[in-house]
Formats: C-alpha cells, structure tokens, sequence
C-alpha cells in the first residue's frame, strides 16, 4: 500500500505523563512520528497535540485506535490536507556580513518572514507558515550560512467549523 | 467518616467487592499492611514467596474467577518483581489491579532507597496505571482502576501511593461498585456479517480468550449448532467449548491439531471471535486461509485489521453479537463439509507411545483422577503444549496458562491463585522441570496456606521445546537446553513440607495419581518423560498447513 503523510489533531486530558503514553506507544508499535506539538486549548484540563506521521492506511487505522485506547485521550482527528491549515514557526539565525545582508533581507521580505536580532555577524528571522515554505527559506539562505536553526514542528487545525 | 489513606485503600478495596489479595510486605507499604491488620476479618492477605508468585496468583484468581485479582507489593524491587507477572495479565487480557507503594512524593525523582518509576516501567504493559500525589483523589481513583480493568477488553492497572499519601487523612464514604456498561456492536456491521455468513458454504468459528472471558461459550456453541460450523479455539479459547463437542476440531496453529489447521485453511467465511489472529495460530499470514473471507467480532476495535485484514469487523460485546446473530440466522446445514471435516478429524494423527510415560498417557489419567470439576495450570513449554492437546475440558475458566507472553514460572503462583479463589475445586498444576525451577519457591505457599495442588513435573532433564526447535531448526545442537541438575523433587517437597512422588513407569500412572491426589495438602509428582519426546503436530514458524510436522 501507498505510504503518505498524515496529520493528527489529538486531544488529550492535560496531565503529566500523557506525552509519554503517546509518544511511547507510537515506538513500541513501530509507527513513527514525524512532528509532534503540543500545548494547552482554551480547556485548561485539555491539551491539544498536533501528530505527524506517516505510513499506508492500515497503519493509519491502527494509529487511530490505538490512541483510543490510551485511557487520556478524548478524541483524534484525521486532519485532510484540503481542508486544514497548517503552520509551523522557525527561528533561523544566518551568517550576514555587511555585504551579504541586503540579500538576505530581500529573502525576508519575500518569504515575509520577520528579523527578530542583528548583531555584527549574524540575521536572526522569525518565520511562519507552511513547512515546505520553510524548507524553501532554508534553502535559500544555505550558502550564507546557517549558525542556528529551531523549527516548532506542524501545528494544523481544520477549515470552517469543527 | 475521616481515615488514612492505607484505610482508605482498604476500605476501597472491599467496598470493590474484592475478598482476598495477594502480596508481600516491605518498607513502603507498612501503613498499608498496618490497615489490613486491622481488617484481616474482612479482606483475606495470602503471602507469597516473592512478588512476581503473588502477582500470578493474582491473575490466576482472576482467570479462574472472572473476578479482578488484586496484588499489593512495596517500592522499588518489590514493584519490579510485578513486571512479568502483570505483562503476563496484559497479554491474555486478564483484569488485575496492582498496588504499589513508592518513598514519599517529597523523596520521589531522587532517587531515594527502593525508588523506582513503576508507572514509568509499567506504562507498556498496563492498561493504565496512576501515580496518587492527593489524598482526595485515591479512593475516586481506585475505583477508576477497577472500572478501567474490568470493562471492555480486561486488563491490569496499576495504582502507584507514596508514602505520604498512605498516612494523609482524608474523609471516605463508600460507592457502589460501577457496573461496566456492555460495549453494542453497531448494527451495520452486525447486518454486514449476517449476510456473509448466510453465503457461507463451509463457515469455520475461531474462538479465542475473549470468548471465555466474556462468558459466551454457550452463545458460541448454539451459533456453532445453528450453523453447523466447525469449532477450532487458541490455547487462551478452549475451554470455550467441551473436548467432546461434535463440531470441535481441536486448537489451531503451531500445535494444534491437524484437522483444525485443514479446516481453517479450507473454509470459505471465518467468524474470528474474541481471539487477535497471533502468529502462533495463523504462521505465514499470506498462506493462512486463503479462501477465506473473514468476520472478525472483537470488544477491542484495535484488534479488528491488525494482523489480518477482514471482510467485515464487528467491534462490540461478544454476548451481544451472538445474541444478534442467533436471531438473525435462520438454520443452515452443511452436511457435506462437516462430513469433510469429520474425515479430516480421523486423520488426526495419534502419537507412538513407546515404552516410558507418554505425556498424552500422563494427562488422561489426571483427568480420570482430578475429575470434570478440575482446574488445570500450566507453566510453559512443551508439557503446556501436552496439556492443550491432550486434557479433555469441560468447563470456561478451567484451563489457566500464559498464552501471549509466554512466561516460564508462571504456573506455580497461578495454581495458588485458582485455589484460593476456587476451595471447592481441584487444582492441578502441569510443569517441567525447566519452568518448577524458575518460581518454585511458591511450593511454600501452597503449604502455608494448606491448598491441595497437585504439582506434576514432566521431567525429561532439558528445556523441552527449546530443544524441540534445536532438534528441528538447528541441527541437534543442544546449546543450553540439557539440565545437568540433582534436583530431587521428593526429597524437595518434603523439605518444603509437601507430600513427593516419583512416576517413573506407565504402570505406575494410576497408584501415583491416586496417592498425590489424596495427599490431602500440596503435593509434588516428578514424572520421567522421555528427552526426545516432541510435540506434534507441528507448523514450522512462519509456516503453513502445507508445511506440518505430523510425526
């Protein structure tokens, strides 16, 4: 079967350990995860975790249920890429030497990512947005040099009503 | 009503329903041992030798019950010594509630004398497990644990109460116990496995431990009857059907018999029942019937899809589902395919005997002797193999053995655990001397508490079925698996304080069984089984019916 991408909504009661009852369920199944965020809703008592992972769909449907298992889980959501809006966040801190900057702003202003640091050596910017529009701004500002780099990992949320 | 913690798990507890528990004392659980001191009237303590036996017992109260088994251990070792003991619950599905003590919550992360992280360890292996830091939430949290084990698929949980939180006062007023609601299979899947099964011209049930366990070998047998299907069962399902039915084929899969590999492997519609198509029944998944078309009913949805993919999935209570399908089924003979399958059934190849003890003679003569009404536990190994093919059983809930994980030592502390929950019945315990060897030490237990097992060690001198495969998959070489022990068992059980005996010769069977049995306390038969001695029939690993050993 066809081994694709597929993104996850799970929410999750906000209670220490929860991170470890997924995430180790998820290697002792074999399934792997490619991105995992997770922070409070506007529920304190939920969480809600972002899964990337990726497999063919048995493994998928397998995924589902046994999440469902795990006692802290409410509810999962298999998010369609047609129908959710994706983000994630990166902090990149670039090599920029007087000469170099002007290019590397006009790859800012394109990208419409953010300089959040200047310092004599080094472009510090902030960027949102898709995660293959991040791979691109990475690929661009390469050859300049990449001293840092964070990424957030997808954060995604279906279209319209819930 | 203001108490302790310790009382109130004790209170909680008993207000639960729960009558005995088993454990063993230690530096973290005193002021829990401290308040069943002052119930011992009213909850039942049996101590057993190490923590691992008392966690065996408490699963095999449970599977010989259907009651939830209770183990209580202290921290760090004590916790640990449960780990086999409840991934051995986890396996088969087995409803248990382990109680653990751990150092107080002020000392915990520092690793502190005996600090360990059992729900940390035990996360894995539980189906859930809870860490109480707030002497309001323990009993709310107990009671949780004994619903969380009981409904849908059973299984263990584990309740970790620091020091602190066993002293904490705190008020309690006793609930009812929850009843779990039973889980409704939808009625689309249900009408989805009607109509197949009315297409069906040579249906075959496969009945696993969900079937026992959720008390519907009596559905099964009267859908079996409605439909004249063939019944074959896993090593966990068969006592869900008596040895003697018409329809039974026998256990499937690596050992089980012949004509139930060929009938599986030749049906057209499966109706997998309560039971996850392992690998020890299905081998080569590819091979494994494949002109079958496959309804899988199971409580647990996770199970439906994962090691084989079928036509229809029916998730929901196993009662529920039969019920349905016995309404909507009208009769449906199949005369020419079970006359087919009672042709394969008198190919069923009968083992030579030879000239020392033959397991198979062995285990009909302790059923003459132990009677209908026997409970019988396994270790494992091949002597369990032995006792799945050959003990003819009668009654669900009579047959205790590790089916899922496998666990050598598991036996001995089981068979207390039947006994315990079953003073009526006989309990019997089949071993080898490899799997005596390893939790043994339980013996002292059986005798403490004056319960009348009957250990039977099928003695051949060697890790029988490790030898097996190194006879078969590894050119006869023997690593490891000869026992050059002195062991003497008579002169152990005496030493331990139970009655011994030795077996050596097939004309001894009867007058041995007959004395061990009537011992009247714990008693120990070493019975000489021949080194070579196999389990057949056999379906290699990853193999197929095409592929069986038959001798």
């Amino acid at each position: 079967m066809n081994e694709r991408h597929f993104t996850l909504g799970v929410l999750v009661d906000n209670k220490y350990g929860v991170l470890t009852r997924v995430s180790s369920l998820f290697s002792r199944r074999g399934f792997n995860i490619d991105s995992l965020t997770v922070g409070e809703t506007d529920d304190p008592a939920v969480s809600r975790m972002t899964v990337v992972s990726s497999g063919d769909d048995h493994t998928l449907d397998q995924i589902v249920k046994q999440l469902l298992k795990l006692v802290d889980v409410r509810n999962i959501t298999v998010l369609e890429p047609d129908s959710t809006v994706y983000r994630e966040l990166m902090l990149i801190k670039v090599k920029a030497k007087a000469g170099k900057r002007t290019e590397i702003m006009e790859a800012v202003n394109v990208f419409r990512a953010n300089v959040v640091d200047l310092a004599p050596d080094t472009l510090t910017a902030e960027l949102t947005g898709s995660s293959s529009k991040l791979d691109a701004f990475i690929e661009y500002v390469r050859p300049f040099g990449i001293e840092e780099l964070c990424r957030t990992g997808i954060t995604a949320m279906s279209r319209g009503k819930k | 009503m203001e108490l302790t913690g310790a009382q109130i798990l004790v209170e909680t507890l008993i207000e639960q329903g729960v009558d005995t528990v088993f454990g063993y004392p230690g530096g973290q659980v005193l002021h829990i041992y401290d308040a069943l001191y002052g119930a011992k009237n009213r909850l039942r303590h049996i101590l057993s030798c190490h923590e691992q036996g008392a966690a065996h017992m408490a699963d095999g109260y449970a599977r010989s019950t259907g009651r939830t088994g209770v183990v209580i251990s202290t921290s760090g070792p004590g916790a640990t010594n449960l780990v086999t003991g409840i991934a051995t619950a986890y396996l088969d599905s087995v409803p248990m509630v382990a109680v653990t003590g751990n150092v107080p919550t002020h000392l915990i992360g520092r690793d502190s004398f005996q600090e360990v992280d059992i729900t940390g360890v035990t996360m894995p292996i539980t189906k859930h497990n809870f860490i109480v830091k707030d002497i309001s939430e323990l009993a709310d949290t107990l009671r949780r644990a004994f619903v969380i084990a009981e409904s849908g698929r059973p299984g263990p949980v584990l309740v970790d109460i620091p020091k602190d939180i066993q002293t904490a006062r705190h008020t309690f007023f006793s609930k009812a116990p929850q009843q779990p609601a039973p889980l409704k299979p939808k009625s689309k899947a249900l009408n989805a496995a009607v109509r197949l099964i009315k297409q069906a011209k040579r249906p075959f049930i496969y009945a696993g431990g969900g079937v026992v366990s959720a008390g519907a070998s009596a559905l099964m047998q009267f859908l079996a009857d409605k439909i004249e299907s063939p019944v074959g069962t896993s090593i966990m399902g068969l006592t869900a059907i008596p040895h003697d039915h018409p329809l039974f084929t026998g256990m499937l899969g690596m050992h089980g018999q012949f004509a139930a590999s060929k009938a599986i492997s030749e049906a057209d519609v499966i109706l997998a029942m309560g039971c996850r198509f392992s690998d020890r029944v299905t081998g080569n998944k590819e091979e494994f019937a494949p002109g079958a078309r496959i309804v899988h009913f199971d409580i647990d949805d996770a199970e439906i899809g994962k090691n084989v993919d079928c036509a229809v999935g029916v998730a929901g209570d196993i009662r529920e589902s039969l019920s349905y399908l016995l309404d909507a089924l009208p009769n449906q003979p199949h005369p020419r395919w079970r006359q087919y399958v009672e042709t394969l059934k008198s190919q069923n190849p009968s083992p030579e005997m030879g000239n020392g003890i033959h397991p198979k003679a062995l285990v009909e003569a302790v059923y003459k002797t132990a009677g209908k009404n026997a409970i019988i536990a396994t270790d494992v190994g091949q002597h369990q193999m032995w006792t799945a093919q050959y003990y003819p059983f009668t009654r669900p809930r009579s047959f205790i053995t590790s089916g899922g994980l496998g666990t050598m030592g598991f036996g001995m502390g089981a068979a207390i655990g039947a006994a315990v929950g079953n003073p009526d019945r006989r309990v019997v315990l089949f071993t080898g001397d490899g799997s005596f060897h390893m939790n043994m030490n339980e013996l002292a237990t059986a005798v403490s508490y004056g319960l009348p097992v009957v250990v039977i060690v099928m003695n051949n001198g060697a890790l029988g079925m490790v030898r097996q495969w190194q006879k078969l998959f590894f050119h006869e070489r023997y690593s490891h698996t000869t026992l050059h022990r002195a062991t003497d068992y008579v002169k152990l059980a005496d030493a331990m304080g139970a009655a011994g005996y030795r077996m050596e010769s097939p004309d001894q069977i009867a007058s041995v069984l007959n004395m061990a049995f009537s011992a009247g306390g714990p008693a120990v038969i070493d019975c000489r089984v021949d080194i070579d001695e196999m389990v057949l029939p056999m379906i290699p690993p990853d193999g197929s019916v095409n592929n069986i050993i038959l001798n």
